[in-house]
């Protein structure tokens, strides 16, 4: 789960780690009332969106009075911003964050992830700040240092000096970059992030180490012991059909396709998406019921499939191990007969109650067209939807 | 032979008494897999199928000698079902439970360093040698005894390898899945090393996905080690990037962990890697053919 840089940084003050001073606004008066509120000579309009890239795109903007404030607040609120990670259709801006100017003297990088080659959290940290870090560790790589950390010990105070150093912080500036360090490790681990990136750390001319972004990512896995972090998340940065899946705990994901896919088990969806591209289809979307999908749940699946306009096919691919055959059959004949099916299905099953699946989908009256295989299945929905 | 579980293993189930667990204990015992305690804080003196419950690992140890555990405990409780079973110095746990939070098993990792068992999965389908074994949650029916090791991130894809190798009149000495989380116990290293080592065991299959760099990692391996030939899969060929495709681990970030860079490895190692998940048994056979080992493969 994502969250927008002002509840970040919000975050990031609440353990004491220093983040550059704003106010949320969801229209232009509120943007001119936080910037009253701030009362600064400059002041900066940031768009916020769950994306990266929002400066290149034109969604900060720096105002120097309040009548710049309203224009520029008026101009990005509605505004569809198309950074690198929003994908082509973009993203609309609904929230702005209005913040201080601050006097920068130089910019840099500090990262915290979860390092799978190591499995630990690792601390990331460059001077090379302001810019997207992959193009620092394809351009300069000896620029980017890393601190593996012993989860039982945390990141430890020479750890985050030695990071402070290498990054060429100013020395009589290393404590307080330690100490911002370490304050975001423990906000890091007690929260579950799985990201948390701040790109640009500032050094400002008055000697404070801030951070101007906060980029949070958090483990969809751990939000069960964290109420506090669920209530920031924002619905309309997401997929209306990927939230009505989570709903159900379905593992679903909107692609830009025209075949909709049901299928049990992660591997076997990418590789069913896999073997319609290889005949030269595209998927509508990833979704994997999961091993002990209920008839229920299969049924709201195939609704979540039904309801994307651009599906002109459906392949269900089930290979039941845990998931029975039978129960995936039920679904898809309530589905289609609370809905309507109007579109061809093929529908590939094997495994547990095989022959019990197959004997309720032909006597359910449904135009099904059955396939012997994975390859068989992907091969005919990609000939009928053409 | 086979790798790490055999008819001798004996089986303790943690979380026993809950739900998917009892179906699975019935389904293992089914399939003939000696299963000697379960653990359930609480429910210990009580019986699930005949099988004894226990209120701690150290007791169910010391009772019954259980060596290996299978673990369906809920998430939030999991981690610590890891690390009792690795107080009580087993030899392997099998932990089938997904969406175990990853700073837990990034705890469990450290706790492990140094002690002696062996942790397979999170998130796994489990392990199994056939007719011998089955500790986990996959359909039994379909594997046949034979000469054939495979390892898999992913459950149900596992399940159609083996059933392409089963109708093709290939065996499988053991199938290991590592899962699909992105902080795991064994990786695909460890269990080559095995297959390598096992007498019984002619070819691997070895299957793949997007995220990370543990088939690369492997490839590598395999290029510097590995006796006998090798058939990949790799799984999120058409993946969009930055999206989770329902593993933890299952991400390409940062422009990493894409299913070509894990082709190309694999190739440079001298695997031959599938087209398409429907043909890795057609794949397998094409190369144990041309390794002369068809023969010894093809056991029914």
């Amino acid at each position: 789960m994502n969250i927008h840089e002002y509840q970040g940084k919000q975050l990031l003050r609440d353990y004491g780690v220093a983040a550059s001073k704003g106010i949320a606004a969801f229209s232009p008066e509120e943007a001119v009332k936080a910037a009253k509120e701030l009362g600064t000579e400059v002041f900066v309009v940031k768009a916020q969106i769950h994306a990266g890239g929002r400066g290149k795109a034109g969604g900060v903007k720096i105002a120097k009075n309040l009548d710049e404030v309203r224009a520029y607040a008026k101009e990005l609120l509605g505004k569809t911003l198309v950074t690198h990670q929003t994908g082509p259709e973009g993203k609309e801006v609904k929230r702005l964050l209005i913040e201080e100017g601050a006097d920068i003297k130089k910019e840099y990088y500090i990262s915290l992830v979860v390092d799978r080659a190591t499995d630990r959290v690792t601390l990331m940290g460059s001077e090379e700040g302001g810019m997207d870090i992959e193009e620092v560790a394809e351009a300069t790589p000896e620029k980017i240092f890393h601190e593996v950390i012993d989860p039982v010990s945390g990141l430890t105070g020479f750890q985050a000096r030695r990071m402070a150093f290498n990054m060429n912080i100013p020395a009589h500036l290393v404590n307080k970059a330690a100490k911002f360090m370490t304050g975001l490790y423990q906000v890091f681990v007690e929260k579950d992030a799985s990201i948390v990136e701040i790109n640009p750390l500032v050094v400002t001319g008055d000697d404070q180490v801030l951070a101007l972004d906060a980029k949070f990512n958090f483990d969809d896995n751990a939000l069960f012991r964290h109420k506090d972090i669920v209530e920031l998340r924002d619905f309309e940065e997401e997929d209306a059909k990927e939230i009505e899946a989570s709903k159900y705990d379905l593992s679903y994901i909107s692609l830009d396709g025209n075949i909709g896919c049901m299928v049990n088990g992660a591997g076997l969806a990418m590789a069913t998406m896999d073997t319609i591209n290889y005949y030269g289809g595209s998927p509508a979307n990833f979704l994997d019921v999961g091993g002990g999908a209920t008839a229920e749940k299969v049924t709201e699946a195939f609704k979540i499939i039904l309801s994307d306009e651009h599906v002109k096919g459906i392949f269900v691919n089930i290979f039941g191990g845990i998931m029975k055959c039978d129960v995936i059959a039920e679904g898809v004949i309530t589905a289609a007969k609370e809905v309507g099916l109007e579109v061809p299905l093929v529908v590939r099953l094997e495994g547990t109650n095989v022959e019990r699946g197959k004997a309720l989908l032909n006597e359910s009256g449904l135009n099904i067209i059955a396939a012997g295989s994975m390859a068989d299945g992907a091969q005919k929905i990609v000939e009928i939807v053409g | 032979m086979s790798i790490y579980v055999d008819k001798n293993t004996k089986v303790v189930v943690q979380g026993i008494t809950g739900g998917t667990a009892k179906f699975h204990t019935q389904q293992m015992l089914e399939y003939g897999t000696k299963i000697v305690a379960g653990v359930t804080p609480g429910k210990g003196g009580t019986e699930v199928d005949g099988v004894p419950v226990f209120n701690t690992m150290e007791e169910a140890v010391k009772e019954t000698g259980a060596n290996v555990s299978v673990i369906y405990v809920p998430a939030p409780f999991a981690a610590d079902a890891i690390m009792e079973a690795v107080d009580a110095e087993l030899d392997m746990a099998i932990c089938i439970t997904e969406h175990i939070p990853v700073l837990d098993m990034v705890k469990v990792v450290r706790y492990m360093e140094g002690k002696k068992t062996r942790l397979v999965g999170p998130n796994c389908p489990g392990v199994i040698t056939p007719e011998e074994s089955k500790i986990g949650i996959m359909p039994g029916y379909i594997h046949t005894k034979g000469h054939v090791g495979v390892i898999s991130r992913s459950g149900t894809l596992t399940y159609e390898a083996v059933h392409q190798l089963s109708e093709a009149g290939i065996g499988q000495t053991t199938a290991v899945g590592i899962g699909g989380d992105p902080v795991n116990g064994t990786n695909f290293i460890d269990v080559l090393k095995e297959f390598n080592e096992d007498e019984d065991t002619y070819a691997v299959v070895m299957i793949g996905e997007i995220g990370g760099t543990a088939e690369e990692e492997a490839a590598e391996w395999i290029k510097a080690n590995m006796k006998k030939p090798v058939v990949g899969f790799i799984g999120g060929q058409t993946a969009p990037p930055g999206k989770r495709m329902g593993h933890a681990g299952a991400i390409i970030s940062g422009g990493k962990g894409t299913a070509d860079e894990k082709i190309k490895a694999l190739n440079n190692a001298g695997v031959e890697v599938a087209e398409t998940p429907s043909v890795i048994g057609e794949t397998l056979i094409k190369v144990i053919k041309e390794k002369g080992l068809y023969e010894k493969c093809k056991t029914h």
